[in-house]
């Protein structure tokens, strides 16, 4: 395997990893917040037993997000050091305030987990709250270093020097929000709904009925607002990056030629070569509406971009699709259960609409990975978008596909232990908290 | 500013090697007791170190953001010539922490256990091993960026007796650090008793260790001698540690509790003092070159001022709370 496509492999497969763990840990202790007022206000011991449950499986995610993400801040070193070396002064803020937030919350989690019976109940349910709030900062710092990397700022370039560097700029450079705030609500519907899956799976099992039930529709309030949101968060975004980055918006939508009512293309497969997208439904104007609100706005098409500073088309384009389709799915299903709180409560004890949640248990995480991956490949070739490109940030040390290999085997046998080890949590739920 | 975020830096890798290194000993401890008292031992350290496990290990990520944000060329010379050891490294810590949590956390206790011990233990001890190595590599001047074969830029830049000498070193001091520390967690005479031997038994090995270290530096010609008593403080500096290791000594003899902890502590952060004192402001030392200076190194004006404001502000928000967090979990038992 080439050096520069194992570096790029190993960096992605390492941020796909910490990405799912470090949402869990981010969201979940907000589900148990709300399980353990609950329990603090009506003393039902089953909310109580569904917060134990719930931060064992923090713990475990937590544990596992931190390893994955300390990894990460020497894998920037490790594998791309030349983007490093100039980058790290200017979006590094976000990281050492980052480092902050984690620390306050490794803390506050220290408390929480070990703390039950010890402190004031709450203080206690405090530390827990931190624990989110602390999380929730986190990812939108993080977040927002890597948005500089698709809108850099902060700085003036000259002859190849790095001037004037301002590091507050650089982290509110222009995508941050809306990177930000898509994250944060991605990670609600994805966490949301798999929790919320796989404690419908426990009740359509009529395992342990009324823990599960409980569970379930505090995970499913979480999940549904978010995915309602998520669309127009996800317009937001769409609007934004077609100002900054028009050759990656023209990517994700296979856009090849600069045009004025510019059509949406639904599916097909893109052929670079000759610029065509074959087997698509195109809806007339639609692409010029959802980037410019304007149904005739013109949109800059991948014949624009110089050939060398053109991203990958079809992974762009098929990883959107595929981010937008499980996001209308979520969003309908979300719209269901709303209905069926308001309107039909009848639905809540058919069968369907439990299972439709058991479907979403993975969507949320794939549309994430899906989503991050219109957004790293869509910048391609650039590492820092306009001025550096990706080729040349790669370590100089050859035989990086080695380490690769190594630390693809380790990622994929800690995802095994780690469904292994839920698998056997919620197994032993009848056993742990049942006791009448 | 730029003294402040030097003095964090200092800091945090002083508290790394300081509550790392006891929480890396801890499964160090684990490795060297008889197969009769792992279970007891395990559960003693268990108990100290599961509520604070992880923000222990934080130091070492504030110790990284300050050098990528702060000084970046150490960080990418790091992170070039060093590649191999610290990826040993990283795959030391990612199997230590997920082995660790997956012990306490997995809902049925069965066969997998032992795995999770063998993988946790292991893992304890190539870790240290490891980071003592690149700190060793990093001073030796074996890094060599001029090189022009695979072999000498990537592999002899960390592989040589004096590295791997400190890295020997670093696993004493890490089991040395945790056994002191246990010995203020237990409940019982016996126990006390095993760690206290425990502990006598890691400082001969360190204080072996060490004559190792100075015999590979003199080897490799690394002027570790001239670094640790070639100025005033430096003596000072090492002749306290020798004098409160006596002390040390005598109060495990006595099996006195006494400020044992403290002393330890001391101990570390005097031995760090004397090696950087010397050093300052060298952070690494190049083959044929130059060594790099964090004064040097330093990233823009504005870069730095933010970072330092940063790490004050958040300090003020950490250290009552982690301070709070140690005092309610260690101990514990006892009151
Ligand atoms: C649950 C996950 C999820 C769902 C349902 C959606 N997204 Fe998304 N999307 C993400 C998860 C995500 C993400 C993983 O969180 C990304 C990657 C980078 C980022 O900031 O968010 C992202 C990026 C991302 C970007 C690129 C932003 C950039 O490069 O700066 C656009 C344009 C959209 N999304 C648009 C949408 C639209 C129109 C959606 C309609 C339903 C949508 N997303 C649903
Ligand atoms: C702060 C967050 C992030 C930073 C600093 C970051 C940084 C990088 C860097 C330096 C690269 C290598 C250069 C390149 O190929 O573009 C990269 C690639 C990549 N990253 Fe990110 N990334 C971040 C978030 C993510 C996340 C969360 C994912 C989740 C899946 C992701 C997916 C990828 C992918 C798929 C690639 C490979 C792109 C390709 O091969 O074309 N990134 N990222
Ligand atoms: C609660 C949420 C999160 C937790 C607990 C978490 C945990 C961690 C930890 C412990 C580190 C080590 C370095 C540091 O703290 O500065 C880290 C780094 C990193 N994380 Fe996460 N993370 C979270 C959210 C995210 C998200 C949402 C992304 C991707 C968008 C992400 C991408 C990264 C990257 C690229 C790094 C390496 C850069 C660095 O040195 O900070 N993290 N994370």
């Amino acid at each position: 395997m080439d050096d520069f496509i194992a570096a790029r492999s190993q960096m992605a497969l390492s941020l796909g990893f910490h990405i799912v763990f470090a949402c869990i840990g981010m969201i979940m202790p907000f589900f148990m917040a709300v399980s353990h007022y609950k329990y603090l206000k009506t003393g039902n011991t089953t909310y109580r037993n569904i917060t134990k449950a719930w931060s064992k499986g923090v713990a475990i995610f937590f544990a596992t997000g931190a390893v994955s993400g300390t990894m990460l801040s020497f894998e920037l070193g490790l594998l791309w050091p030349r983007f490093m070396l100039h980058a790290g002064p200017i979006f590094g803020m976000p990281f050492s305030l980052e480092g902050t937030a984690f620390f306050i919350e490794a803390i506050a989690l220290g408390f929480y987990l070990y703390g039950w019976d010890r402190f004031n109940k709450w203080f206690h349910w405090i530390t827990g709250v931190i624990v989110g709030v602390s999380g929730l900062a986190s990812g939108i710092l993080v977040v927002a270093a890597n948005a500089w990397m698709n809108s850099p700022a902060g700085f003036d370039y000259a002859d190849g020097r790095y001037l004037n560097i301002d590091p507050i700029a650089a982290m509110f450079n222009k995508a941050w929000f809306s990177q930000s705030l898509h994250m944060i609500i991605a990670a609600v519907a994805a966490t949301g709904f798999a929790v919320a899956g796989v404690h419908a799976l426990m009740v359509l099992r009529k395992k342990n009925v009324a823990f599960h039930t409980k569970a379930f529709r505090i995970a499913a309030v979480f999940a549904c607002v978010a995915a309602l949101l998520q669309p127009i968060s996800g317009d937001h975004s769409a609007k934004d990056v077609a100002k900054r980055q028009p050759a990656k918006l023209a990517a994700m939508e296979a856009h090849f030629n600069t045009q004025t009512s510019a059509p949406l293309i639904l599916g097909g497969l893109p052929d670079e070569k000759t610029g065509t997208v074959k087997y698509a439904l195109e809806i007339p104007g639609g692409l010029s509406f959802l980037a410019h609100g304007n149904f005739k706005a013109e949109v800059t098409g991948l014949n624009a971009i110089q050939v060398q500073n053109r991203p990958p088309v079809a992974i762009t384009h098929f990883a959107f699709q595929m981010m937008v389709g499980l996001g209308m799915f979520m969003c309908l299903v979300a719209v269901l259960y709303f209905i069926a709180i308001w309107k039909k409560r009848s639905w809540l004890q058919q069968g369907w609409l439990l299972k439709l949640f058991v479907i979403c248990v993975p969507l949320g995480y794939l549309a994430v990975e899906a989503g991050w991956t219109v957004t790293e490949v869509g910048r391609q070739p650039w590492i820092m978008y306009g001025i550096m490109r990706t080729r040349d940030a790669v370590t100089p040390m050859p035989g990086v596909a080695y380490t690769f290999y190594v630390f693809t085997s380790i990622y994929l046998s800690l995802s095994l232990i780690v469904v292994f080890l839920l698998y056997r949590q919620v197994k032993m739920v009848p056993f742990l908290y049942d006791k009448p | 500013m730029l003294y402040v975020v030097m003095a964090f830096l200092w800091a945090s890798i002083l508290l790394y090697v300081i509550m790392g290194g006891a929480d890396f000993g801890a499964g160090i401890l684990e490795f060297f007791s008889t197969p009769n008292s792992k279970p007891k031992t395990q559960k003693i350290l268990y108990e100290a170190i599961g509520p604070v496990w992880e923000a222990n290990h934080m130091w070492l990520i504030i110790a990284i953001v300050i050098l990528f944000v702060g000084f970046p060329s150490i960080y990418t010379t790091m992170s070039i010539y060093m590649h191999i050891p610290l990826a040993i490294m990283l795959i030391g810590i990612i199997a230590r922490g997920t082995a660790f949590t997956f012990r306490h956390y997995d809902a049925v206790h069965d066969s997998m256990q032992r795995v999770y011990s063998k993988i946790f233990m292991y893992a304890s001890v190539l870790t240290p091993f490891f980071l003592g190595i690149i700190a060793g590599g990093a001073v030796a001047g074996t890094i060599d960026t001029s090189a022009n074969s695979y072999v000498s830029a990537y592999i002899f830049s960390w592989l040589g007796f004096f590295p791997v000498s400190v890295g020997f070193f670093t696993i004493a001091i890490c089991g040395f650090m945790a056994a002191i520390f246990i010995i203020g967690e237990t409940d019982n005479a016996g126990d006390k008793k095993r760690f206290t031997d425990k502990a006598k038994h890691f400082i001969i090995g360190a204080l072996v260790l060490a004559v190792v270290v100075f015999i590979a530096a003199m080897v490799d010609g690394v002027p570790l001698s001239h670094w640790l008593f070639g100025n005033p403080i430096s003596i000072a500096c090492m002749s306290l540690a020798g004098v409160s290791l006596i002390w040390l000594w005598i109060l495990l003899s006595r099996e006195s509790t006494g400020p044992l902890r403290t002393i330890a502590g001391a101990q570390v952060t005097l031995l760090l003092v004397a090696i950087t004192y010397e050093h300052y402001p060298v952070l690494i030392n190049l083959k044929n070159a130059k060594g790099l200076s964090l004064i040097d190194a330093q990233g823009g004006p504005k870069t730095i001022m933010s970072l330092g404001i940063a790490l004050l502000a958040g300090s003020g928000f950490i250290l009552p709370f982690l301070y709070y967090l140690l005092y309610s979990f260690t101990n514990y038992e006892r009151e």
